[in-house]
C-alpha cells in the first residue's frame, strides 16, 4: 500500500458532508413526487433532472475526490473526456431521434386529410434500415 | 444450426434442462455432424499427444494460469487465428452459395442456415478475430515499448483473456447445440426481439458478446492504467513510441464505447427475457433507438480495430526505412483527432432511416472530416519512406499492400459519406466491399505484418521469407478478386445478405468473387504453413535480439524476452530511445538486483469457466444452473481477494543466470 492510497481517501468530515448532501438531493425529488404537488410535470422533470446532475457532481467531488490536483490532473482530464462523450451521446441521440420522429412517425388523422401526399404507408417506409 | 423443424419447435420447459431438448441437437444435418466428428477426432488426437508428451502441466503452469503479458498476448493471437478459420469457413460457404444460387437455383444452403452463416461470420470476425488480434498485439508489444515489466493489473489481464475465450466458446457451442442468431451481426430489433426470433440463437449472440465484453472493457482499463502509470522513468508522453500512442487512444475508445454496447445489449436482453419494451413498437418502445445506440458503439469500434494497426505500420515503416518516423507529432495528433471524431459520425450508418437533411448533412460532413487525419497518416508513412533506405522485408511488403488497398477503401468510404450517394448504395454489396476493403486491407494485412515483425521477438527466430511472400501475394491478389466484383454488383443495386437471386447477369461477378475467396484460402494456408516450416527450421532461422535494427525499447529485451522483460530499470530520455542506446553502445550492467513479479493464478480461468456455464444456462433457461454458476463466480472472486500470496521476488543470481543465457543465444 503506497502513499497515494492514503492521500486520496478524504477525511471523515468530508465524507459526512458528501453523505448529507447526497441524502438531501435524493429526498427532495422523492418528496416532490410523493407529495403530489401542483408543479407542472415538465417543470417537475426538469427539477428532478437538475438535482440528479448536482448529485453526480457531489459524488465526484466528495466520494471520488475529483480535484485538479489528484493524480497530476489525470482524474480531471478523464472526467472531462467522459463528460464530453456523454454529452455527445445524449445530445446527439436526442437530436437524431427527435428528427426521426418528426419525419417518420405516421401523421395524425387531421394532417392526412389536409396533406394528401403524406400517406401513412409512404411515411413508414424504410424505418428499419441501417447498415454497416 | 437447426432445421426448419427446430425453428418451429414448440417451446417446452423442464425444470432440469430448461428449454433444451434433444430436438435442438442437429444430428441429422450431415455438414454439422461431419464438422462435429472432425473436431472430436482432432480433439482426441490433441489430448493423446498432449498426454504422451506430458504437456498438460506446462500448459497449465506456463500458459493458462500465466499473468505474463507476453504469454497472454500470444494466447490472444492463437485464439484469433483459431476463430479466423471458423469465420473464414463461413465466408467460403457464403461465396459458394452465392456463386450457385442464380436464376431460380437454390444453392446448397437453405435461407435459415444462410442467415446464421452471415451472422456468425460478422460476429466472429469482429469480436473474436479482429478484437482478439489487436488486443493480443497491444498486450505483447506495448508494455515492453514503455519499459515496463508487466501490465498494471496482471491478474485482470489473464481474466480478461479467459472471458473473451468464454464468449468465443459460446458462439461455437451454438453450432452443435441449438442454433445461432439469424439477424445480422448487430441484431437489430424488432427482428431480434422475442416476437420474431423466439429460439436461442439471439440469446447465444447476447450472452457471448456480454461475457466477452467484460473481458474487453477490463482489458481497456488495464492497458490505459499501464500506459499512464508504468512508463519507464523519464519517458514523457511525447517520448512514447507511436504504437503506444495508438494503443492509448484505442483503449480510451474501448473504455468509452464498450459500456454503450453493454447497456444496449442489456436492454435487448431485458426485452427478450422480461418483456420490457425498450425496442418494441408497443408500449412506448422504439426500435430505431437500438440502431442509434449500437452505432454509437459501432463506429468507435472500427477505429478501435484500426488505430493499433496504424501504430503497427508506423513502427514497421520507420524500422525498414532506417530513419525516424516523419511527423511524429502530427501522427500523435491525428490519432487523437480520430479518437474524438469517431464519436460524432455514427449516424452515417443509417442515413436512410429518415432523420432529415440537417442531421444527415452534419454527419456527412463529420465523416468526410475524419478522413483528413487518416490522410495525414498516409502521407507521413510515404514521407518516412521517401529518401529512406527501404528494405522490402515481408512486414514492409504488407505495409505497401496496406497503403494502396486502404487508400482505395478510404476513398469509397468518403463516397458513402455523401448522403444522396448513400441512399443509392445503402445496404448494397458496395458497402460490403467498402468495409472489407478497409478491414482486410487495414486490420488483416496489419496483423500479418505485426506477426511477421514481432515473431522473432516472441520466439527468437524469424518466419520463413519465401512462405511469407507467398502468403502476402495470395492474400493481396485474392482480396482484389474477391471484393472488386462486389463494388460493381453494389453499383448495380445488389443488396447484401441475399441467399439467392433471379438475375443471372450477376452470377459471373459472384463466381469471380468466389475465386478470390479461394485465393485468400491459399493465402491463409500459406500463412499456417509458414508457421510450421519456420518452427521446424527454427535453428537456421534463429536471430539475435534485434534482427531488424529497430528503434524502440521492445527490442532491448532478449528474444524471447525473460519474464521480467528488462534486467534493470531503464531511464529514458527522448524518443526512439533504443536507437539512442545503440548509438551510445549501451550495455546492461552486471550488477543485478532482485526483481519483483506477480504470481500466476487460476482464478481467471475458473471464473471465466463459470461465466461460460452461466451464459449457457441463461440461454437455455436452466435457472438452477444459472444461479449456481453466478454464485460460484461471485464467491470465487471474493475468495481471490483473500489470496495474499500474489507476488514473488526473482533473486539477482537468477537474473544474472538468465541474462547470461540470453547473451549466448
Amino acid at each position: 500500500m503506497s502513499a497515494h492510497s492514503e492521500a486520496s481517501h478524504g477525511t471523515m468530515g468530508q465524507l459526512m458532508i458528501g453523505f448529507a448532501l447526497a441524502a438531501i438531493l435524493s429526498i427532495i425529488p422523492f418528496a416532490l413526487v410523493m407529495m403530489e404537488t401542483d408543479i407542472a410535470p415538465t417543470t417537475l422533470v426538469a427539477i428532478i433532472m437538475g438535482l440528479g446532475a448536482v448529485q453526480i457532481v457531489v459524488h465526484l467531488v466528495y466520494f471520488l475526490h475529483l480535484k485538479s490536483s489528484t493524480e497530476e490532473g489525470w482524474t480531471l482530464a478523464a472526467t472531462v473526456l467522459a463528460v464530453v462523450i456523454v454529452a455527445i451521446v445524449l445530445a446527439g441521440s436526442l437530436w437524431v431521434m427527435h428528427n426521426m420522429n418528426a419525419n417518420m412517425m405516421p401523421m395524425s388523422e387531421g394532417n392526412m386529410i389536409m396533406d394528401p401526399e403524406a400517406t401513412p404507408g409512404a411515411s413508414m417506409s424504410g424505418t428499419h434500415e441501417g447498415h454497416n | 444450426m437447426a432445421t426448419e423443424a427446430h425453428v418451429q419447435a414448440p417451446e417446452t420447459w423442464s425444470p432440469i434442462f430448461g428449454r433444451l431438448t434433444l430436438d435442438w441437437i442437429p444430428y441429422h444435418e450431415p455438414i454439422l455432424v461431419g464438422t462435429f466428428s472432425a473436431i472430436v477426432l482432432g480433439g482426441i488426437a490433441a489430448v493423446l499427444l498432449m498426454t504422451y508428451f506430458k504437456l498438460w502441466g506446462p500448459l497449465w503452469r506456463d500458459w493458462i494460469t500465466s499473468v505474463d503479458h507476453k504469454k497472454i498476448g500470444i494466447m490472444y493471437m492463437v485464439l484469433g487465428f483459431i476463430m479466423f478459420i471458423r469465420g473464414f469457413a463461413d465466408a467460403l460457404m457464403m461465396r459458394a452459395q452465392q456463386a450457385m444460387a442464380a436464376g431460380g437455383a437454390e444453392g446448397y444452403l437453405p435461407p435459415h442456415h444462410y442467415d446464421q452463416v452471415f451472422t456468425a461470420h460478422g460476429v466472429i470476425m469482429i469480436f473474436f478475430v479482429a478484437m482478439a488480434f489487436i488486443t493480443g498485439i497491444m498486450n505483447f508489444v506495448m508494455p515492453t515499448q514503455i519499459g515496463a515489466r508487466d501490465v498494471a493489473f496482471p491478474f485482470l489481464n489473464n481474466f480478461s483473456f479467459w472471458m473473451t475465450v468464454a464468449g468465443a466458446l459460446l458462439v461455437n457451442i451454438s453450432l452443435f447445440i441449438g442454433e445461432f442468431a439469424r439477424v445480422g451481426w448487430l441484431a437489430f430489433p424488432p427482428l431480434s426481439g422475442s416476437a420474431f426470433s423466439s429460439g436461442p440463437g439471439v440469446d447465444y449472440y447476447l450472452w457471448a458478446l456480454q461475457i466477452a465484453g467484460v473481458g474487453t472493457t477490463l482489458s481497456g482499463v488495464n492497458l490505459l492504467a499501464t500506459i499512464f502509470k508504468m512508463r519507464a522513468k523519464g519517458m514523457k508522453l511525447f517520448d512514447m513510441p507511436v504504437f503506444t500512442w495508438t494503443t492509448l487512444c484505442t483503449n480510451v475508445l474501448i473504455v468509452a464505447a464498450f459500456p454503450v454496447l453493454t447497456a444496449t445489449l442489456t436492454m435487448l436482453t431485458l426485452d427478450r427475457y422480461l418483456d420490457f419494451h425498450f425496442f418494441t413498437n408497443d408500449l412506448g418502445g422504439n426500435a430505431m433507438m437500438y440502431v442509434n445506440l449500437i452505432w454509437i458503439w459501432g463506429h468507435p469500434e472500427v477505429y478501435i480495430l484500426i488505430l493499433p494497426i496504424f501504430g503497427v505500420f508506423s513502427e514497421i515503416v520507420q524500422t525498414f526505412s532506417g530513419k525516424p518516423l516523419f511527423g511524429y507529432k502530427t501522427m500523435v495528433w491525428a490519432t487523437a483527432c480520430i479518437m474524438v471524431l469517431s464519436f460524432v459520425v455514427w449516424l452515417h450508418h443509417f442515413f436512410t432511416m429518415g432523420s432529415g437533411a440537417n442531421v444527415n448533412t452534419f454527419f456527412g460532413i463529420t465523416t468526410m472530416i475524419i478522413a483528413v487525419p487518416t490522410g495525414v497518416k498516409v502521407f507521413n508513412w510515404l514521407f518516412t519512406m521517401y529518401k529512406g533506405r527501404v528494405q522490402f522485408e515481408v512486414p514492409m511488403l504488407w505495409t505497401t499492400g496496406f497503403i494502396v488497398t486502404f487508400a482505395i477503401g478510404g476513398m469509397t468510404g468518403v463516397l458513402l459519406a455523401v448522403p444522396p450517394v448513400d441512399f443509392q448504395l445503402h445496404n448494397t454489396l458496395f458497402l460490403i466491399a467498402h468495409f472489407h476493403n478497409v478491414i482486410i486491407g487495414g486490420v488483416v494485412f496489419g496483423v500479418y505484418a505485426a506477426v511477421t515483425f514481432w515473431w522473432p521477438k516472441a520466439f527468437g527466430f524469424k518466419l520463413d521469407d519465401k512462405w511469407g511472400r507467398r502468403t502476402f501475394w495470395f492474400w493481396c491478389v485474392g482480396f482484389y478478386f474477391a471484393f472488386m466484383p462486389l463494388y460493381a454488383l453494389g453499383l448495380m443495386g445488389v443488396t447484401r445478405r441475399l441467399q439467392s437471386y433471379m438475375d443471372q447477369a450477376w452470377q459471373i461477378y459472384f463466381i469471380i468473387a468466389a475465386f478470390g475467396a479461394v485465393l485468400i484460402a491459399c493465402g491463409i494456408a500459406c500463412g499456417f504453413i509458414n508457421f510450421a516450416v519456420s518452427i521446424l527450421r527454427r535453428k537456421e532461422l534463429a536471430c539475435g535480439n534485434d534482427p531488424w535494427n529497430a528503434r524502440t525499447l521492445d527490442w532491448a529485451t532478449q528474444s524471447p524476452p525473460a519474464n521480467y522483460n528488462f534486467p534493470q530499470d531503464i531511464v529514458v530520455s527522448g524518443r526512439d530511445y533504443f536507437w539512442k542506446m545503440k548509438q551510445d553502445g549501451f550495455k546492461w550492467s552486471t550488477n543485478y538486483s532482485d526483481i519483483h513479479m506477480p504470481n500466476n493464478t487460476a482464478t481467471g480461468v475458473i471464473v471465466a469457466a463459470m461465466a461460460l456455464v452461466f451464459g449457457f444456462a441463461m440461454i437455455w433457461y436452466i435457472w438452477w444452473l444459472a444461479a449456481i454458476s453466478f454464485i460460484g463466480m461471485i464467491a470465487t472472486v471474493i475468495a481471490h481477494t483473500f489470496n495474499y500470496n500474489q507476488d514473488h521476488w526473482i533473486p539477482a543470481a537468477k537474473v544474472a543466470e538468465t541474462e547470461a543465457k540470453g547473451e549466448v543465444a
